[in-house]
Order: structure tokens, then C-alpha cells, then sequence
């Protein structure tokens, strides 16, 4: 127990001096989670102790650009739960195209699986033209891989069952092109993309926005976290807004519940109130 | 150990009968929390909780995120997302890597627990086909908790509790009846 206790000490002055150092703030991050983070970067990166680790990552950029790899967790699909986005087009598409342009915020966007997604959706639906779509995360290694738009052919096979489940009117391979074991997806669906450096636990509200979209990400934080990006939704969406939570994510237990109604409280789809 | 906070369960193949026996042994005024993982086949859909609360007559629920853990619930573990406690005692889901082919993961739950609950827990592995809960039940015996396992002649499929047995010697080796009764014995101690 003594020596458990020592590491969730070494694990707290790891966080804090990542903040101090890099700005990067992990402080408000849901601790079980963080904890095994932390402990595989230690076996991948061959440390002694998680004190080893921070003397490394203090002095050493690139082994901080390799944390924060495992700090955050690039696990994305396309079209991931197709209710939900089945939900959208019919819950959300037919108030969006009351509007004459359309903003749209993908939070903690990843490697761009979601961008995607939202994109291909909003131009079968007519809307992509008149949408600007800001797409931000903390890691600029998802980032570039986002903006790259190449994800593999295995991966893209089983994408394009969840494309059909969501609602899908095109076919899929519409949207790709296959190369090397790769598909690389249609640069015009990322025209109107603005890929951005954005922290929700240290940044501010960028711009109004219509719809937002933050899937998965919140489950990382602690409430206290989670109240911050809940309130920059809040003050982002417009009167009316959307938002669009991942399937165990939900402003219950947060102290905007009684900000946002539930449209599709299945598919986690709220409204601003 | 000192008085039980919280009981933690995995099982995998043959785990709907096991729980059902298990769980339908407790009495109503049970008041320890029950987390549980079970492995199911299917990721996406899951009506664990509605089964069991039809078939137990007692509050079950799927663990949400943020979740506080109250007593006298069963959590399930809901198809998808590993299930963790938080320091605070509080529930969270997350979406890391499958651990054993499993998400959710019963090491996954039983070594958070053990990290929140140190000797105030109780770990009970079932049958099952994998190794899954074998390192976090290892983990709750240092954390200072008790484990218990089900007796390998009994279970439906032995590699979960043998793979168990074989990292860790646990408090108790019993039959799905006697783990019924324990746990109803262990509720009962005074604070």
C-alpha cells in the first residue's frame, strides 16, 4: 500500500510538472484512467519509476511529444454508433438547414474519423457547402493525421457497415480513394475544415457555433473538468444550439443539466435551453 | 480486514447463471455495492440490468459515467467501455484498449477498486473462459482485500477461476452457494 501510495504521489508531480513545462493540463483528468496510462508510457518507455519519467519529459521534448501519445487516446471509428448519427438526420439536419451558414465544432476531434464522418453527412444532406467546421484537439500528432485524412482499408471495410446503419445514401467507396492498403478520402470534404490546437481544460469560446460535437472525450475528465467544457459549450452554442454527446456521456450529473433539454436522449443529443 | 465498502464480480462464460445464483442469494436489505463485469459476446447491445432486475426483484443499473456509487445497488458494466472507480468512489467509462480481448475489462475494474477501496473490498472471479480478472483479483489481496474464487469443479468453464488460483492463493475457494452466503455474512458485519 506505502509503495501504491508513493506512485500516485510521483503520478501527481508528473501532471503538474507537464503543466508547468508544456501548458498541457492533465490535472482534472479522471484518475483510474490517467493512472494506467502512465504506467504503460513507463513500460514502453523503459523508466524505472514515473519519477524517472518526469525527469525525462522535463528535459526532454520529444519524450514529452511521446506521453503525450499515450496520454491521450486516439481510439476513433467512422460513423461510430450509426443511431446516433441516424438521430442527427432526423432530428437535428432539418433545424440546421433553417440557417443560411452553419458552424460546426468537432471537440477532441482525434485523428479525424468524426470530422469525416460529420462532413459526408452534412453533404448528402446538402449543408456542407455553407458550413465552416473547426475541428480541434490537444494533440498535434492526431491532428496532422486527421488533416491527412488516410485511414486504413481494414479499418474503412468495417466503416462502411456503419455508414449504411447511419443512414448512408451514396456508397461509401464514393468518398475514398483505395491505394497501397490505404484510403485516402476526398479532399473537398475537409475544405471547409479548420483544424486547431485547442485545449477544452485551458483554452477559451473560439467562435458561435450551431452544432457541437464531443464524443468520447468527456469520460476522461473529472466533473469538475467536464462543468469547464460543458460551460464552453454553453457559451459557444447559439440560442437553440445542438449537442452531441458520445453514447455514455451524458449532462446528468453536471451542473448544466438544467442548461440543455434532451432532443434524442438515446443518441445523446441535446439542446440549448 | 476491516469492515467491506464495495464488492466487485467478473465472470465470463456461464456468467448469467453463476450471477443470477450468486446475486439471488443475498437478502433484500443487502447493503454493500455490487460492480460487475460480465463478458458478453455482443459489444453494442446489452440489457443485462432489465434481465437481472426482472429475475432478482432488487435495484440493478448499468454504471454511467460520474456515477456515485450508492449501497445496495448491483452495477453492470456496460457493453463497449471499461468500468472504473475513482478515488472519490465515483464510477467512470473509458474506451482504452481492449485488456484480455475484453472491454469491459474485469481487471480493469477490479484493480480501480482496489486502488479506491484498499482492504474495504471484496473481489469474487466466476467462471470463464479467459484469464481475464486473474491480476486484478492478485491486486486486491495487496491492496489488502479479500478474494474469493469459484470452486473450479464447479464452474462451467474452469480456465477464469483456475487462471486465478494459480496467480494468487484467495481467501476462498467455494461453490456459488457458499459465495452467496459469505457475502451475505460479510454485509452483515458491524461497522
Amino acid at each position: 500500500m506505502t509503495e501504491e501510495r508513493s506512485t500516485d504521489i510521483e503520478i501527481r508531480l508528473l501532471i503538474e510538472a507537464v503543466y508547468l513545462k508544456y501548458s498541457y493540463d492533465f490535472r482534472d483528468y479522471a484518475g483510474a484512467s490517467i493512472k494506467r496510462r502512465i504506467h504503460h508510457a513507463l513500460h514502453q518507455t523503459e523508466c524505472v519509476s514515473v519519477s524517472a519519467l518526469q525527469e525525462r519529459v522535463l528535459h526532454d521534448p520529444t519524450a514529452f511529444m511521446q506521453l503525450l501519445q499515450y496520454l491521450t487516446i486516439p481510439v476513433s471509428e467512422m460513423f461510430r454508433d450509426p443511431e446516433h448519427y441516424l438521430a442527427i438526420r432526423r432530428d437535428v439536419v432539418p433545424l440546421l438547414k433553417t440557417y443560411p451558414s452553419l458552424k460546426v465544432w468537432i471537440a477532441g476531434c482525434s485523428t479525424g474519423e468524426e470530422v469525416y464522418s460529420l462532413a459526408i453527412l452534412l453533404r448528402e444532406e446538402g449543408l456542407l457547402d455553407r458550413t465552416i467546421i473547426y475541428a480541434t484537439d490537444i494533440n498535434p500528432g492526431s491532428l496532422e493525421r486527421a488533416r491527412q485524412g488516410i485511414y486504413t482499408m481494414e479499418n474503412v471495410r468495417a466503416y462502411t457497415g456503419n455508414y449504411q446503419r447511419a443512414g448512408g445514401l451514396c456508397s461509401f467507396a464514393d468518398y475514398y480513394t483505395a491505394a497501397y492498403g490505404n484510403a485516402i478520402f476526398d479532399s473537398s470534404l475537409r475544405e471547409n475544415v479548420t483544424f486547431a490546437d485547442h485545449s477544452l481544460a485551458t483554452d477559451s469560446v473560439f467562435s458561435e457555433t450551431q452544432l457541437i460535437s464531443c464524443r468520447n472525450v468527456l469520460i476522461y475528465f473529472n466533473k469538475k473538468l467536464q462543468d469547464r467544457a460543458f460551460g464552453l459549450f454553453h457559451e459557444s452554442l447559439c440560442h437553440r444550439g445542438f449537442l452531441v454527446l458520445g453514447s455514455k456521456e451524458t449532462l446528468e450529473f453536471s451542473g448544466y443539466a438544467h442548461s440543455f433539454d434532451a432532443l434524442a436522449r438515446r443518441e445523446r443529443i441535446y439542446r440549448k435551453s | 480486514m476491516s469492515r467491506p465498502a464495495a464488492i466487485v464480480i467478473g465472470a465470463s462464460a456461464g456468467g448469467v447463471e453463476a450471477l443470477l445464483k450468486v446475486l439471488g442469494a443475498l437478502p433484500g436489505d443487502f447493503r454493500l455495492p455490487v460492480l460487475i463485469v460480465l463478458h458478453l459476446p455482443d459489444e453494442r447491445h446489452s440489457d443485462l440490468a432489465e434481465v437481472f432486475a426482472r429475475r432478482l426483484q432488487r435495484p440493478v443499473k448499468e454504471a454511467q459515467d460520474k456515477e456515485s456509487i450508492a449501497g445496495g445497488m448491483l452495477y453492470f458494466a456496460g457493453p463497449g467501455y471499461h468500468l472504473s472507480v475513482e478515488q472519490d468512489r465515483s464510477l467512470s467509462l473509458s474506451l482504452e484498449d481492449r485488456v484480455n480481448f475484453s472491454r469491459p475489462a474485469i481487471d480493469i475494474l477490479f484493480e480501480s477498486a482496489a486502488d479506491a477501496y484498499g482492504p474495504a473490498l471484496i473481489g469474487v472471479l466466476l467462471t470463464g473462459a479467459n484469464e481475464d480478472g486473474a491480476k486484478g483479483l492478485a491486486r486486491i489481496k495487496d491492496c489488502g482485500g479479500l478474494t474469493v474464487v469459484q470452486d473450479p469443479a464447479e464452474a462451467r468453464v474452469t480456465v477464469m477461476p483456475r487462471a486465478a488460483i494459480k496467480l494468487h492463493t484467495p481467501d476462498y475457494i467455494l461453490t456459488l452457494n457458499g459465495i452467496g452466503h459469505l457475502l451475505a455474512d460479510l454485509d452483515k458485519r458491524p461497522c
